[in-house]
């Protein structure tokens, strides 16, 4: 999963912080892998260089230096290029299929639009597979099997999610 | 929807003098609406199928996919819309033309194989080609070299209770394929079969459409099945999802 792209997406929501966003990222992806304050603000800082994200003027406090950022035309346009891109298909995927539809809902993008193209990438994977399997010795078999069992669980996973995207909408909107 | 009207007989001689599905599919459905009572199980669903094409139609459960697959081999008529087969328009032609044309022309597996259980799994296999008047010696004969092709070899006296799931299913495909259909319909063929059954079923089901150039319109929820076709499409809500490639 692309950590820079996904604070992108967070930043989009609303002008932020480092520490806002470190505080969102963990609650909805970070799942007992909170990220470092060191590795956020070293994104930013070069989101920022990057022209993705502008930073604004250090504000004085009690705490540390604290910078609001702004996200950029180009960082949006970063943000819909990857959430409108199926991933790879590849084991493993779980937690840029999960970050992707999070955010789609979060942005209002269309997330039904984003899990139907990943899933005709699952299933032309799924079918170069099926195909090697009709070919190859029986160790690649059992290895193309492994695949295609773990793509169907990821498929499963996208019609369930699919199917639910109305009242996931609000959930994570909360 | 009526087949037997002179509007529908005058639609099926228009259809007949003037074929304009496009000859590069074999079935076609244009925007079908289907409901039963209250209920819509297609609301425009378009779908085009090439001759010798494998597709796949996925969806889940109560989103119209063996509705559509019934228009589409003429058991069932839409309320709104059209079905071509081959160049002529399907879906106006009255109930014993269309028992006809499947009889003739199309093959059928169903999820749970269907067999006739008075007689042997041969004689299951014959019987599309009896009911075509196909002689009993030849018919029998024809259906004797599909147990070779499906390893079904010893099994050609046992009756349907007398087989596992996956041999009851391989014989039902046969059954499908004896009469060599120009479309196999299948709906949910492996439905009631374990991975390893199924995977023998759709193995065997896909050489042999292959082999015989055999159109086939396979209706399955599961991806790991779909994955043996050359394509798919997925029906929602009664309509035919556009994103995965639905207009041929």
């Amino acid at each position: 999963m692309s950590v820079p792209l996904t604070l992108l997406g967070l930043l989009e929501r609303e002008p932020s912080h480092g520490y806002d966003l470190k505080r969102d990222y963990d609650a909805y992806f970070g799942r007992g892998k909170p990220l470092r304050y060191s590795q956020v603000y070293a994104t930013l800082t070069r989101l920022a260089r990057d022209g993705k994200a502008i930073a604004g003027r250090a504000e004085q406090g009690a705490g540390p230096e604290r910078r609001r950022y702004v996200i950029t035309d180009a960082g949006i346009a970063d943000v819909e290029r990857w959430l409108s891109e199926p991933a790879p298909p590849e084991p493993d995927l779980q937690s840029e299929l999960f970050a992707k539809v999070v955010l789609a809902l979060l942005l209002d993008r269309p997330a039904g639009r984003y899990l139907d193209l990943q899933r005709a990438a699952h299933l032309q994977r799924m079918r170069e597979l099926t195909e090697l399997k009709r070919h190859d010795d029986p160790l690649d078999v059992l290895l193309a099997d492994h695949a295609v069992y773990r793509l169907e669980a990821d498929l499963r996973w996208i019609d369930h999610t699919a199917a639910r995207l109305d009242l996931l909408a609000p959930a994570v909107r909360r | 929807m009526s087949d037997s009207t002179p509007a529908a007989a005058a639609g099926q001689a228009v259809s007949q003098a003037v074929p304009a599905s496009p000859p590069e599919k074999i079935v076609e459905a244009r925007r079908l609406v289907k409901s039963f009572g209250q209920t819509s199980a297609l609301r425009g669903a378009s779908l085009g199928v090439r001759p010798g094409e494998i597709l796949a139609v996925m969806g889940p459960s109560g989103s119209g996919k063996s509705t559509l697959l019934h228009c589409l081999a003429g058991i069932l008529t839409p309320e709104e819309g059209e079905v071509w087969f081959g160049g002529q328009r399907l879906d106006t032609l009255s109930d014993d033309r269309r028992s006809e044309l499947r009889r003739d022309r199309f093959g059928f597996v169903f999820q749970s194989g269907q067999l006739v259980p008075e007689l042997t799994a041969q004689e299951n296999v014959a019987l599309p080609l009896l009911l075509a008047g196909t002689r009993r010696g030849p018919a029998m004969t024809e259906a004797r070299k599909w147990f070779a092709t499906l390893g079904l070899d010893g099994l050609e006296q046992r009756r349907s209770g007398e087989l596992s799931g996956g041999q009851a299913q391989r014989v039902a495909l046969a059954r499908g394929l004896v009469a060599g259909p120009e479309v196999l319909f299948a709906d949910e063929p492996t439905g009631s079969l374990d991975s390893v059954s199924s995977e023998l079923v759709m193995n065997l089901l896909t050489a042999a459409a292959r082999e015989h150039g055999t159109t086939v319109v396979l209706v399955t929820h599961e991806a790991r099945i779909a994955a043996y076709a050359d394509r798919e499409v997925i029906v929602r809500d009664g309509t035919v999802s556009t994103l995965t490639g639905a207009q041929p």
